[in-house]
């Protein structure tokens, strides 16, 4: 049977061979699609990690360079909020696994609430992210388009975090200079971070819709499983971008 | 290339550049790196004659009219084994050559006779320590060990020398060196070979090498009146660095007297030695090269020098012997090829003697 | 007095094409624009590639004309800049990328593997559509006046010395480097899950092991690339100097991202081709190819090593020392794979029975030329060499000889071998010989002047030159013209062969290798029933059998 058009006609082909409704056509067995589309979704995690890999790499240079800049700079992040979006997104990681678990166990109303309450944290982690983003604007720390070294040189100027790190000493103006670059990667990562999150939010809302009408309950549940991989990985990246960005000189 | 006939080389050599199939070889290295250039030739024309033998001659030995049944054969490790093994071997070679040339090449010798480059959109900029300043030409000596310090101004380019067999990029940000020894006087190509923008193609100039006695007289007739280090002094005083940098008991800064070269334990405790690119870096970016037991409060001066400006300071400060007023030492004859070696003469006396305490290095 | 041949063709006079086949399956522009058939996608891709072929091979008789003196007399500098940065653009991400993979992969990798279709129709779908929208953007781009970075973008040139479009050129390239990367998935995908029962992995065709191999750079690589761009383009639009000095950035970290992918890109860009190599050089001397389980292992070792060369582009950029000594023994060691291939593919002429169609022809340009560049490839990963070498004509000449020698010469080769599956219909022998004797001919005369202009010294990417450097340039022009002449052709008879080529029938050459053994062109779904693959690959002597059981039966 021809499967040439990539939009389901409303052809009514007559099937001489048993399969799932869902099974397409290129496929043997269901086994072979499953194991396939979930080959293929962890082999595209690997290029994302190679597309994140790269501002890791210039983050990991330019920190050891200007060590100085990166340390102070980060004090100017919120670990609370930090700490907090942690938190947001592992626990949007559990409910997403247990969507998962429920879609196996063909229980629409679980799966339906699983993915509500990941779509609820996602959310709620953009959020938190546009207050911390808002913050930047408000302190004059958005590199290239509105930025202030003051409260780099004169870290007095500054009694919010002058107080959480007294110990933070005024720097050098070319140093303080550096601490620009530590904004522009802090953008740049969280902001394509934040870009996936958006884009797994958006699939997210219409895999509600499509959960709600019992298309994952079938026994189908390659899309929600390959899904919570693509949610998982952008968990796991954000694991990676807190302590980097966040706790920098934590350790002294 | 001593195996090699001295007839022979010669022959083909200057053959081939008469036909201007061959770039001229003008320097110490051009001949070894010919060598293995031609080595090279050599094992590749070894290599493809081989395969297009192979190729022809099975083609006509197994043409479907002379072979019509082929015959299945899986392989041959014997044969995988010769065809891995012995390529590799040629090109380990050529990486054990190539490597010892490429470590010649960038690595100067300590008495090399140092000019910088300063390379721009579009033209390239050379500084004599003397003071004389070409642009798009290099006047060089026959016979010494010449080390050639970039820089750029703006954007990456690359400086050339066919005939030298050099060439170095001129990187935004820090010095790249590379050295080589003249030997043949003419006048040869110097190209900007790494693509700069809209006149990439005219940032090419002269490099004209004379003999010893010519390079002198050259130079007498170049000079601007200053060299290069006295350039730096006067920028040295007129930026206010001896304001701190001074070798009064209290002073904010190190005294820079000898510090070209000497072994300094910066404030994080790393050790390093003062080197141009060291000098350079403490000019534009001082807080990340405190040294030890200093406060970091020197200003960075990134924007308010030229290239040139911090080459002048850097030249400066080689020559920045001791502590005494140094500028008639500082003469432009001292600098020349033949003196370099002498040591200031010992008896020469300050003009205005430093006592101890608080006494500080008058412009 | 004709030369031998292998071609086996149906009674000319009853012959018919197939009338249900994957081009008359279905009708309208809808069904090829929403299709999910790896075949019609694969021949959009021709098409679609054949396109900017030609814009950029245009570009590259602009470069060829300016230079035939050695003033910038035909045009302004800042013209010529931009005609070579985006014939560099055009040539490299819009045409030698996508070639094999894109249309002659995408068409038979399902067919050797014998399944139905790739792994994901509709990510293959998506392919092309990013393809084609990137396209359009580079169009628009050299519509609205071009750009002039050279194809390398180096910084801090791209990011803060020029006011040409940097940014929809970056973007274009962002947008096909995922139509790569979404190419190569699916081809990983297929090859591991979708190969029919018995078909292990060392009964594949070869070419499946190559565009494999190439498919891991492409999915690798390829996303470096993409954010070295982002970051690019950040760098243009906000400013931050993360590669400018003067603001603490380093532009040598630009350097390292991009050759990270695009050193691994050449080997993307060269596998395939030789992957088309090895199934004619088998097919037209009527045997396996010699040393199988070498020439596999081979692909895989370039694509592993191709990642761990990249800073040979860098050898005189101020690199450490000992990085650039490491870097070169890398360089040295991911030659000899290559080299072992063209051993492999010699060999497999050894005992066979060989005759001279038009794939094998290209062929064997493929195996002299390739082995030229890829020597000439060595006296540049030397660094001793490199010093001199390096940003001159020799590098210009080294990767036009392995990739218009080597890549297009492959490509043109696998276009003439399979055509005849595609559109059931054969090309004419005879001048398609010709073009590939003339393409030979034009071809060395472009470019092996430059290999002497290298040494002289002349540079790269200039628009003007000393006098001296005149009677080679003007060989080189002279050269291109036939080479020019040599790739028009192709179109010609190729676009004559639809409607008035021989039909070719199921296996013209007869070949061994699934995709021979159904109708030409093949049906949608390829095969009426997933075959069960009980032989090796290349294996002649099943095929004979197979015939014999033919005639036995018809007869």
């Amino acid at each position: 049977m021809s499967d040439s058009s990539a939009v389901h006609g409303a052809v009514a082909e007559v099937h001489p061979h048993e399969h799932p409704s869902y099974q397409r056509h290129h496929f043997e067995t269901i086994e072979q699609q499953f194991d396939t589309t979930n080959f293929a979704m962890w082999l595209f995690l690997l290029t994302e990690i190679m597309f994140f890999g790269g501002l890791f790499t210039a983050y990991l240079i330019m920190r050891n360079w200007y060590y100085p800049a990166f340390v102070e700079a980060s004090h100017q992040l919120n670990v609370g909020w930090g700490t907090a979006n942690t938190a947001v997104l592992i626990t949007s990681s559990f409910t997403m696994a247990m969507g998962v678990w429920n879609a196996e166990l063909r229980r629409k109303g679980g799966l339906v609430l699983c993915l509500v309450l990941t779509f609820i944290l996602g959310l709620a982690f953009l959020g938190i992210k546009t207050i911390e983003y808002h913050e930047k604007w408000e302190k004059y720390h958005i590199p290239g388009i509105r930025y202030s070294e003051s409260a780099f040189l004169n870290p007095a100027s500054d009694p919010e975090v002058h107080k959480s790190y007294p110990d933070d000493k005024p720097l050098a103006p070319d140093m303080a200079a550096h601490t620009e670059m530590y904004f522009f990667l802090y953008f740049a990562m969280t902001g394509m971070h934040a870009l996936h999150m958006i884009i797994g939010i958006a699939i997210l809302g219409f895999m509600i819709f499509r959960a709600r009408a019992g298309a994952y309950t079938t026994g189908h549940v390659t899309f929600v499983e390959n899904f919570g991989l693509y949610w998982h990985f952008v968990d796991i990246i954000w694991i990676f971008l807190f302590p980097l960005l966040y706790l920098i000189s934590r350790h002294q | 290339m001593n195996h090699i006939s001295p007839v022979l080389w010669q022959f083909l050599v200057k053959w081939l550049t008469n036909f201007a199939l061959f770039p001229p070889e003008a320097s110490k290295i051009a001949p070894e790196m010919d060598a293995l250039y031609f080595f090279m030739v050599l094992v590749s024309l070894v290599g493809l004659t081989l395969v297009v033998l192979l190729i022809v001659s099975f083609s006509i030995l197994y043409s479907k009219k002379r072979h019509p049944v082929a015959t299945q054969i899986e392989g041959s490790t014997l044969l995988e084994a010769t065809w891995t093994i012995i390529p590799l071997g040629l090109f380990l070679v050529m990486f054990v050559w190539g490597a010892l040339l490429y470590f010649r090449i960038y690595t100067p010798p300590a008495n090399a006779m140092n000019i910088y480059v300063v390379g721009k959109q579009w033209m390239w900029k050379a500084e004599h320590p003397g003071g004389q300043h070409e642009i798009n030409s290099l006047h060089l000596p026959t016979g010494r060990a010449v080390q050639l310090t970039l820089i750029s101004q703006d954007v990456f380019h690359s400086f050339s020398i066919p005939a030298f067999r050099v060439k170095r990029e001129a990187i935004p940000g820090r010095y790249t060196t590379v050295w080589f020894e003249p030997t043949t006087p003419g006048t040869y190509h110097l190209f900007c070979t790494q693509y700069c923008g809209t006149n990439h193609s005219q940032m090419i100039g002269d490099i004209v090498v004379m003999t010893p006695d010519d390079f002198k007289k050259w130079l007498a007739s170049s000079t601007s009146g200053n060299s290069l280090a006295q350039d730096g002094e006067r920028l040295f005083a007129s930026l206010s660095c001896n304001a701190c940098h001074n070798p009064g008991p209290d002073s904010r800064g190190p005294n820079l007297a000898n510090v070209y070269g000497s072994k300094l334990t910066l404030s994080s405790g790393q050790t390093i030695t003062a080197d141009e690119a060291y000098l350079r870096q403490s000019i534009l970016n001082p807080s990340q090269h405190i040294t030890q037991g200093y406060a970091p409060i020197m200003p960075t001066y990134q924007g308010q020098i030229s290239e040139e400006g911090v080459i002048a300071l850097v030249e400066y400060l080689k020559n920045l012997n001791s502590d005494y007023r140094i500028q008639q030492t500082l003469n432009t004859t001292e600098l020349l090829p033949e003196s370099e070696g002498k040591q200031a003469p010992a008896g020469k006396a300050p003009a205005t003697p430093v006592r101890g305490g608080k006494g500080e290095v008058k412009q | 007095m004709s030369a031998p041949t292998i071609v086996s063709l149906p009674d000319q006079s009853t012959a018919r094409i197939p009338k249900v086949n994957f081009l008359t399956k279905e009708n309208g522009l809808l069904s090829w624009l929403l299709t999910g058939d790896h075949k019609r996608i694969a021949t959009l891709y021709l098409i679609s590639i054949t396109f900017f072929f030609f814009i950029g091979g245009a570009l590259a008789g602009l470069i060829r004309l300016e230079l035939l003196t050695p003033q910038t007399d035909l045009m302004a500098a800042d013209t010529y800049n931009k005609v070579f940065t985006m014939h560099g653009v055009i040539m490299v991400f819009f045409f030698l990328v996508p070639s094999v993979p894109a249309t002659i992969g995408n068409f038979v990798i399902p067919l050797m593997v014998g399944a139905k279709d790739l792994a994901l129709p509709k990510i293959n779908l998506l392919s092309w559509y990013l393809y084609v929208i990137a396209g359009c953007m580079a169009i628009y781009t050299m519509a609205a006046g071009g750009v002039d970075t050279g194809w390398t973008f180096t910084t801090p040139l791209s990011t803060h010395y020029l006011n040409t479009h940097v940014i929809s050129t970056g973007l274009a390239i962002f947008v096909a480097g995922f139509s790569s990367i979404f190419t190569g998935l699916n081809f990983i995908v297929t090859i591991h899950k979708m190969r029919c029962p018995g078909m292990t992995w060392f009964r594949l065709p070869l070419f499946v092991w190559s565009n494999y191999a190439a498919s891991i750079l492409m999915v690798l690589g390829t996303p470096v690339l993409a954010i070295t761009l982002v970051l690019v383009v950040l760098e243009r639009t906000v400013g931050i100097g993360v590669f400018d000095p003067a603001k603490g950035g380093d532009p040598l970290l630009f350097q390292h991202l991009f050759w990270f992918y695009s050193h691994p890109a050449v080997y993307i860009m060269i596998l395939p081709g030789m992957g088309v190599i090895s199934e004619v050089v088998s097919t037209f001397s009527r045997k396996r190819v010699f040393g199988y389980t070498a020439v596999a292992f081979s692909s895989v070792a370039i694509a592993v090593f191709g990642f761990f060369v990249w800073a040979h582009h860098m050898f005189i950029m101020g690199i450490s020392n000992y990085a650039a000594l490491v870097f070169s023994l890398l360089t040295m060691l991911v030659a000899v794979p290559s080299a072992i291939k063209i051993f492999n593919w010699a060999f497999t002429l050894y005992k066979g029975s060989i005759t001279f169609e038009t794939p094998m022809l290209y062929a064997f340009g493929f195996m002299g030329l390739f082995t030229i560049g890829g020597m000439t490839g060595v006296f540049l990963g030397s660094t001793g060499t490199d010093i001199h070498l390096t940003e001159t004509y020799f590098i210009v000449a080294h990767f036009h000889f392995v990739m218009v020698g080597g890549m297009l010469m492959a490509f043109l080769s696998g276009i003439h071998f399979w055509w005849p599956k595609w559109t059931g219909r054969m090309y004419p022998e005879k001048i398609s010989q010709l073009a590939a004797v003339v393409t030979f001919i034009g071809f060395n005369f472009t470019f092996f002047p430059q290999f002497i202009l290298g040494t002289l010294g002349m540079p790269r990417r200039y628009a003007a030159y000393p006098p001296e450097f005149q009677v080679l340039n003007v060989f080189s022009t002279a050269g291109a013209s036939i080479l020019g002449v040599g790739y028009l052709l192709p179109i010609l008879y190729l676009t004559w062969s639809l409607k008035y080529g021989a039909i070719a029938g199921n296996n013209p050459w007869q070949a061994t290798g699934l995709e021979w053994q159904i109708q030409s062109p093949p049906l949608t779904e390829n095969f009426p029933a997933i075959p069960i693959m009980d032989h090796e690959a290349y294996d002649y002597e099943w095929l004979e059998h197979e015939q014999q059981k033919e005639v036995a039966s018809v007869g």
